[in-house]
């Protein structure tokens, strides 16, 4: 049947390759040799220049001796936490919203987004600049009254990290509750009707005929939040580079410093190689809930 | 009766209200300052502009050099989506509509790859960039941009060239429209809009990257707006005033495109990560 279609069509599928192979070449030079030359420097000690020797575990060994390491893990698993809460509980209970009012959802959906598409680099420093002690948003709060603005909330390393966490979740929460709400809209509102007949309350409509509706797209969407919460890298570099004293680093910005400043190629292969691991053993999980028959 | 129903809305309006309040506050506050003078952003940081000074346009579009930083963001974007669109709508059309034997392996490979973290590869890439002789160049970073994207591109552009229906293909081959007329004259008219939807997420992604800018471009002269605005802000840092306009110039363009198109960035960006 397949041969006789492309017969029709006048071509052997073997020319189809000649379509696929040459962004298979892009992607061979630059993602996957570079990827396996990670993975074999990183039981190096290579400097990034020069030759490189092998050193077997040596790099892996040595950060879980390493309090710069082991900080930078923290402050990703920290991360983690913040994004797998605040910007699901906002962007569930704007959805919800979103789906029930009748006006303005065009004008909502449009704002909403707006923070996504704008480079991370000009929404951190913007920032910044409103978070400044003296001036901005903090001013303005603090002349209002409201307590614990009076220090600068990216310079002191107790809140450094939560301040960036906030800033790159105002870019992203919006992001999030369009992508719930379009979820949301393909609930058949037949299901609404008959939970309202049964007497069913706003917050039990939402807990037994939404939650579920979602449930594939909610679960993806937790699965991708999560692995990104290792990979973050652009609102912290923009904002502290990782400072004060560490305070905010996490591992994208561990990995850059050791590789182009302290020139430790080897260890920073092998940090983006654990990096890869940490964000495999989430999408480990995930694929094992749904083999399991888990309702994902 | 319409009243009442406005009424009815009204506990629900106003959180949804507070919420555009809270994403664009920042935003006014930053076309605000851009046009306050120093003295003026001092005293107060967040209101309206005391006297409105457009001349901080003038002097941050120079000391930024923004007329250059702006070409070198529109060149990336215009080649990295040039290369994105063929390479991978070739490469789309084939793994949708001639799906040779090991198509699967190629989409499992492409879905692979879009799964490692940049931080795998980018530190060994750097060291091979530089040996090829690729750093501060456009085309090392189209490539690696291209490479970046195509999986996603592939994926979405794949799944809108399923839909075409077989048939008309196979009308225009009796005909006897050769396979590049096929794709050019009937398939790219049909399915331009997802090109375009495709198009419009992989500009927005590299007009605002910055992680692979900053380790492949050193020379001021060749940065992006995102790297060039960055030093900007490290060396003008202490004057908001020129900082806060050239941040609202790098906004506009790609703030412009997303009002236009919106409907096709929700669309691509929504979906891209949900089938991705």
């Amino acid at each position: 049947m397949k041969t006789k279609k492309e017969k029709k069509l006048n071509i052997r599928p073997a020319s189809a390759w000649f379509l696929i192979a040459p962004i298979l070449v892009v992607h061979f030079v630059t993602i996957a040799v570079p990827s396996a030359a990670g993975l074999y420097f990183s039981f190096t000690d290579w400097s990034g220049i020069g030759s490189a020797q092998f050193i077997g575990f040596e790099n892996y060994k040595s950060f879980l001796e390493d309090d710069r390491y082991l900080g930078a893990l923290k402050n990703n698993i920290k991360w983690l936490i913040f994004f797998m809460t605040v910007p699901f509980a906002m962007s569930l209970a704007t959805a919800f919203l979103l789906s029930q009012v009748k006006r303005g959802t065009f004008f909502y959906r449009l704002v909403y987004f707006i923070p996504y598409v704008l480079p991370s680099v000009i929404v951190g420093t913007l920032w910044s600049f409103l978070l400044e002690p003296d001036a901005g948003i903090t001013l303005f709060l603090r002349n209002v009254g409201i307590p614990g603005f009076d220090k600068a909330l990216l310079g002191q390393e107790s809140t450094s990290l939560w301040t960036i966490a906030f800033v790159d979740n105002w870019h992203y929460w919006g992001f999030l509750a369009i992508i719930m709400l379009i979820a949301m809209q393909s609930i058949p509102t037949e299901l609404y009707e008959a939970a309202r007949i049964d007497g069913a309350t706003l917050r039990q409509q939402f807990k037994y005929v939404t939650i579920p509706g979602i449930r594939p797209t909610l679960v993806f969407m937790i699965m991708m939040t999560a692995i990104w919460s290792f990979l973050v890298f652009d609102y912290v570099q923009a904002m502290t580079q990782g400072g004060p004293a560490g305070s905010s680093e996490v591992l994208a910005t561990f990995i850059r410093a050791i590789a182009f400043e302290e020139f430790s190629a080897g260890r920073a292969a092998a940090a983006g190689m654990s990096m890869t691991l940490f964000t495999g053993i989430i999408l480990a999980i995930f694929l094992t809930m749904k083999k399991r028959g888990w309702e994902i | 009766m319409k009243k009442a129903k406005w009424f009815k809305d009204l506990p629900k309006q106003i959180p949804l209200v507070l919420l555009t309040i809270f994403t664009l506050a920042p935003l006014v506050i930053l076309f605000f300052n851009s046009l306050k003078s120093r003295y003026n952003i001092g005293q107060d940081p967040v209101g309206f502009p005391k006297q409105i000074l457009f001349s901080n346009y003038g002097k941050a579009w120079e000391r930024s050099q923004f007329a250059n930083t702006m070409l070198n963001s529109s060149i990336l974007v215009v080649f990295t989506v040039f290369c994105v669109l063929t390479l991978g709508g070739l490469a789309a059309y084939a793994l949708a509509r001639i799906q040779p034997k090991g198509s699967g392996a190629v989409m499992f490979y492409l879905l692979v790859v879009s799964a490692l973290p940049i931080w795998l590869y980018l530190v060994p890439l750097f060291f091979l960039w530089r040996t090829f002789g690729l750093l501060n160049s456009f085309v090392g970073l189209v490539i690696i941009y291209t490479a970046v994207n195509s999986p996603f591109a592939i994926f979405l552009l794949r799944s809108y060239l399923l839909k075409v229906p077989k048939e008309i293909e196979e009308s225009a081959t009796i005909d006897g429209a050769s396979r590049m007329q096929i794709m050019m004259r009937i398939i790219l008219p049909i399915t331009w809009t997802g090109f375009l939807t495709v198009g419009l997420v992989v500009a927005v992604a590299v007009w605002g990257e910055f992680a692979i800018a900053l380790t492949m471009i050193q020379d001021e002269s060749k940065m992006p707006i995102t790297t060039s605005f960055f030093s900007f802000a490290d060396k003008f840092g202490s004057d908001w005033t020129l900082t806060s306009a050239v941040g609202i110039m790098a906004i506009v363009p790609i703030l412009a495109l997303f009002l236009i198109f919106q409907r096709q960035f929700t669309e691509g960006l929504t979906q891209g990560s949900v089938k991705g």
